[in-house]
């Protein structure tokens, strides 16, 4: 049914920290391999090897340049993927019923059976998270791997989805969102988590931890600084009469 | 947005066939026999054959059945649902006009509101996207309505009617151009608050995620047709409303020659609603090209 329930029980979901992503793209990789090896149809490339190479990806890496009113341009590695929103326009649109938000923890998901590929799901996705796998004709996107989370096959460290396990900055962060005392929902209290476009009512699960301020260096205390700097600001000596017969050569002292 | 021909081609002639079939159901005009089987048909190869080509894009037509079941949450659902509905009803009511000559008058009026409904319904879908700001507008609706009753008319033959419905299709299409041109930057939405980052400086797609393509940015990017916008605006503006309108009212000299010349004024519509209808889609941003510096 997609019609969307008022509440669900859990709100499993990412916290995604844009201060530690150092845009390694390995969520990007570990991802396209767990959901090309696991649940649902894999995620097909088309001319992979070519030369206009392109694939289905259920995590994206976008990198932003912020440029300050003061001080220097920052970069900023932003991760993308499924934010499970509370109010998933993706889900109300479906004409089939295939696109579905679980009560129980609030994944949601695309039930590739009964899915005909009419892409109006990724339409309404202001997110970009819904990509049409060319080979298959069906809708793929983010599951929250929620065929590692409940896996009582993998060790219990397995058990979060591929992207966060595999981040080697501790950029991802998974957990209920829903459960104000969780380690997640604090770090989001604590970092002043953000939502994505909130102006388009989604309400997403997921959220950004935007990134620190940047240290300044005129703040930095330098020990080593005072003994660097320079002892004679003229050049002296030999320099300083070199510097003085260059200048009085024709050719005009820049 | 990606202009698919089959959107396209689907909405341009559906429109039309349910034009048509709304006007029939009105028994306007009131035919029987022959010639409703005539009128009939062409309605019928106008809304089937565009809801055929619909299902070309889809990815798996074969279970495009199951689109029926979720009317109580889906437009597409609810379009789906409208069209076999008033291509039923009207079935029944053509049945009765050929082959009984009878005018079932409530079962016609039935069919011709379903006929509508199923416009709005197709309207419906591109209105309620938030993600694409100029179709997030009660004026969308008006624009399939207004061109769905103004080529019905036409190919209904109803002369005084059609020239005067054309006129407020027209209208209706300037002020859709004048009121969501500038929809994108009313609504809000900027590669700031999509990324978050806006309260911390200007923010500026460095680099996107892959040297490639994909699928987003083949059917929500699409800005092939920007540079010829406006001239397309004035060739679809002329063919679907200017010139039909001038062939409806120059008056010709007998029988034959005004039918040729109506038959040419519902040809050059076509063209024109089909050129409207590609700008419809090319012409509209998606929201998720901003994540990608595009817009």
């Amino acid at each position: 049914m997609t019609t969307l329930t008022k509440q669900t029980d859990r709100k499993m979901g990412l916290v995604i920290d844009l201060d530690t992503c150092v845009g390694c793209h390995a969520c990007v990789i570990s991802c396209k391999g767990w959901n090309t090896e696991n649940y649902g149809a894999p995620l097909s490339d088309q001319d992979p090897y070519g030369a206009d190479p392109a694939g289905t990806f259920l995590n994206r890496v976008h990198s932003y340049e912020v440029t300050p009113n003061e001080g220097h341009a920052q970069l900023v590695h932003f991760p993308k993927s499924c934010l499970h929103c509370e109010d998933a326009p993706c889900v109300t649109v479906c004409p089939t019923g295939a696109s579905y938000k679980r009560v129980e923890d609030g994944i949601v998901l695309v039930n590739e059976s009964d899915c005909i590929g009419c892409g109006l799901c990724a339409w309404s996705c202001p997110y970009g998270a819904r990509e049409l796998d060319l080979a298959e004709g069906v809708m793929k996107k983010c599951t929250l791997c929620v065929d590692r989370i409940y896996n009582e096959n993998l060790p219990e460290e397995d058990r979060v989805p591929a992207c966060v396990r595999t981040c080697p900055a501790g950029a991802r962060h998974f957990g209920d969102l829903g459960d104000p005392d969780s380690a997640v929902s604090q770090l989001v209290a604590e970092r002043g988590g953000m939502d994505l476009m909130p102006e388009m009512g989604t309400k997403p699960v997921n959220k950004y931890l935007p990134p620190r301020p940047k240290d300044r260096i005129e703040d930095q205390i330098d020990i080593l600084a005072p003994l660097l700097a320079p002892v004679a600001e003229e050049p002296a000596g030999f320099l300083g009469w070199l510097d003085k017969a260059l200048d009085k050569l024709p050719g005009g002292n820049s | 947005m990606h202009p698919a021909p089959s959107v396209i081609i689907f909405t341009t002639l559906s429109g039309l066939g349910f034009g048509l079939l709304a006007f029939l159901g009105l028994g306007m005009p009131s035919v029987t026999g022959w010639v409703a089987f005539v009128f009939y048909a062409i309605a019928y190869a106008l809304a089937v054959g565009g809801l055929l080509a619909s299902t070309f894009h889809l990815g798996h037509p074969e279970r495009a059945w199951k689109a029926f079941s979720q009317w109580r949450s889906s437009w597409l659902s609810r379009e789906g649902c409208a069209a076999v509905a008033s291509l039923v009803v009207m079935g029944i009511y053509a049945a009765g006009a050929v082959f009984l000559q009878a005018d079932w008058r409530l079962l016609g009026l039935l069919g011709a509101a379903l006929s509508i409904g199923t416009v709005f319904t197709t309207a419906m879908i591109y209105t309620q996207l938030k993600t694409i700001p100029r179709w997030h507008s009660p004026l969308t609706p008006l624009v399939f309505l207004s061109f769905s009753v103004a080529g019905g008319a036409l190919l209904a033959g109803q002369e005084s009617l059609a020239p005067w419905l054309l006129a407020v299709a027209g209208a209706v299409q300037l002020i859709y151009w004048s009121k969501t041109d500038k929809a994108l930057v009313k609504s809000g939405t900027d590669i700031g608050t999509a990324t978050g980052l806006a309260d911390r400086g200007t923010v500026r797609a460095f680099e996107p995620p892959h040297t490639g393509s994909n699928y987003l940015l083949r059917e929500f990017v699409y800005v092939v047709g920007r540079k010829h916008a406006l001239k397309l605006r004035v060739i679809g503006f002329a063919l679907a409303f200017a010139l039909p309108i001038a062939l409806m009212v120059i008056p010709f000299s007998g029988l034959m020659l005004k039918h040729l010349m109506a038959g040419v004024a519902v040809l050059l519509h076509i063209a024109g609603v089909a050129c409207l209808r590609w700008l419809f889609f090319a012409q509209a941003e998606h929201v998720v090209g901003l994540y990608y510096g595009k817009r």
